[in-house]
């Protein structure tokens, strides 16, 4: 049984988009210790992503490669949730500076990782074996990514007042995006049907109590949503995928039939 | 990566003075140590002129690597495919990992890392100076591998052997993951040399800028190289600067001449007699000018560890919060 290519262009934008912009700290993180340990979350996001694409590639057939797919779409093409590709800070548009935000970061690694760590473990029942077999391996992972991003909330929320305040923003900035997850684009309606996805909607109580717990432990208090629902995973972004693709994708493109 | 040769004088090591002929028994058990070619451990009693020369080098060593994390740190964004942006994701993070088994074993000399970190943020540290220049095409980061890591590899063999134990057996992981990453940078040229004309002229760009640099990376001739008698006389340091630059040079020349790279040195030619590879002059005076921070990248290079460290004190002071609180609840439920 094989999964809907756009199905496995949304796990993998995802991965590739959050890889991308974990790896922006290589070099400036808070002590060196998270320098390493956002670089290994970072590279295991990558090669997260490797897989899904190199799996997308081949259903695709042609002349399709993971990095002509990484590398030669363009954003409105990106299935990635909208949350993945914001920059590490606050909320400011897509042209604008700013220094980046360790609590934006956590938080973010945190709402994303508590998901996938669900998805994974749900998709290891999944009808196409190769995707079953990514999921393995990503739930390995991804449970490590939980372990990390969780315990730095917990230590942001309850550390100093500026750590709390950082963290809350964060949360607040970061928690109306994840309303995006509960929404079923076309895609995960396909893989549903086919057998081969998950309804992502079902993963919703366990997410909030996971969620939930964590917060309070880290004293913080989730907003009540109410709002626009991004809409990056059907291809509707933000401003700042097309910043994050420009610079990821601009080497690749300007030498077309480059090996490398 | 790594580092010019570890005798590039700084603030700390400025008072160095050997005190000759003051002959304890723990010395004179020290001395026999060190001639029977034996380990100093951190619980040994050892010289502190050898202790200071030791963090000093350890802790140029250590910073050199974590500065060296931001050249090629520049590329990972932009990394042309998601394999090669992958290799050089776990590369960069070999480097921090080196950085932190280095701070650790200067630790076991009695040096926090605070401390280290405070010398190299002030200026008064010293780090590679190859780490002072741009890395300015995608090749950069396959030349640096070939190249630099090349050089960093002749520099720190022998540190496997050096005589502070710590240090030693750190150098021996060091050394093990650089000959992968040397491997990894002239595999990425081999592919971009077999490519298109743009990538060829991307790979002979990087080796033109980076050759001189490197050779450089060895440290000033024995002739003017002033820590190097009594580094050698401790175990410190086992090969002189100039044999381990003929060294490197030796085995250079032939591997670039399989790449298809020309080296920038029209002097450099076989000398049956020597049976070594004669070599044009290296700039002396542009390599002490990067070192004392007028290089191309210093400020940036530094203001950029400064503004790290700076913004993220508000995470470690949360760390170091939450702990406390912790701490002070399990007393309470102790209690």
């Amino acid at each position: 049984m094989s999964t809907p290519i756009d199905y496995l262009l949304h796990l993998a934008d995802n991965a590739v988009v959050l890889g991308q912009r974990n790896a922006e700290w290589c070099g400036h993180g808070p002590i060196l210790e998270e320098d390493l340990a956002l670089a290994n979350v970072s590279l295991d996001l990558i090669g997260q992503a490797r897989l899904l694409y190199q799996r997308a590639a081949e259903l695709k057939g042609g002349d399709a490669t993971e990095d002509k797919l990484a590398y030669f779409r363009d954003a409105h093409e990106f299935r990635n949730y909208t949350l993945l590709e914001l920059p590490h800070h606050g909320p400011l548009v897509g042209y604008a500076a700013a220094d980046r935000d360790y609590a934006t970061t956590i938080v973010r690694n945190f709402l994303y990782s508590t998901l996938m760590v669900l998805v994974w473990d749900k998709l290891l029942q999944s009808k196409d074996a190769s995707l079953a077999a990514i999921a393995a391996k990503s739930l390995k992972e991804t449970s490590y990514h939980l372990h990390h991003s969780r315990d730095w909330l917990v230590r942001l929320g309850d550390g100093t007042e500026e750590s709390h305040a950082r963290a809350q923003a964060a949360v607040n900035h970061l928690m109306p995006y994840t309303e995006e997850f509960w929404t079923t684009s076309p895609a995960e309606g396909a893989a549903v049907a086919a057998g081969v996805g998950i309804d992502v909607w079902a993963l919703r109580p366990e997410w909030d109590a996971m969620v939930n717990e964590a917060l309070e432990e880290a004293t913080l208090t989730r907003p009540n949503f109410h709002g626009y629902v991004t809409e990056g995973k059907v291809g509707l972004h933000s401003e700042h995928l097309s910043y994050l693709l420009g610079e990821m994708q601009g080497l690749a493109r300007a030498h077309p039939n480059a090996t490398w | 990566m790594y580092t010019q040769a570890m005798d590039i004088p700084d603030e700390s090591g400025k008072k160095l003075a050997v005190v000759p002929g003051a002959a304890s028994e723990q010395e004179a058990a020290f001395e026999a140590r060190i001639a029977a070619d034996g380990r100093i451990e951190p619980q040994d009693w050892m010289p502190e002129a050898y202790r200071k020369t030791l963090v000093r080098q350890i802790s140029q060593h250590a910073h050199s690597e974590i500065v060296g994390m931001l050249p090629e740190g520049n590329w990972i964004s932009r990394a042309p495919s998601l394999k090669r942006k992958a290799i050089l994701i776990a590369k960069v993070q070999d480097e921090g990992g080196h950085g932190l088994y280095l701070y650790s074993a200067a630790e076991t000399l009695g040096t926090g890392r605070d401390e280290m970190l405070a010398g190299l943020h002030s200026g008064k540290a010293k780090y590679s100076s190859i780490f002072n220049y741009p890395t300015l095409n995608w090749a950069d980061v396959g030349v640096i591998g070939w190249l630099v890591d090349g050089a960093a590899i002749m520099n720190q063999i022998p540190l496997c052997r050096c005589s502070y134990g710590p240090y030693a057996r750190a150098m021996i992981r060091v050394c093990k993951e650089e000959s992968f990453h040397q491997r990894q940078g002239y595999e990425a040229l081999l592919v971009m040399m077999k490519g298109t004309d743009e990538q060829r002229a991307m790979v002979q760009d990087a080796v033109n800028r980076y050759w001189w640099k490197c050779l450089a990376m060895f440290g000033p001739p024995d002739a003017d190289s002033p820590h190097s008698a009594q580094g050698m006389r401790w175990g410190i340091k086992r090969i002189s600067n100039d044999e381990l630059r003929q060294k490197f040079i030796d085995a250079t020349v032939p591997q670039a001449k399989v790449l298809g790279v020309t080296l920038p040195d029209p002097d450099l030619k076989w000398n049956e007699e020597r049976g070594h590879y004669d070599y044009g002059q290296i700039d002396w005076a542009e390599f002490w000018n990067t070192v004392e921070g007028n290089g191309p990248c210093n400020k940036e290079r530094l203001a950029t560890r400064v503004k790290a460290h700076n913004d993220g004190q508000w995470v470690r002071d949360a760390a170091l919060a939450y702990a406390r609180k912790q701490k002070e609840r399990q007393v309470k439920e102790a209690a």
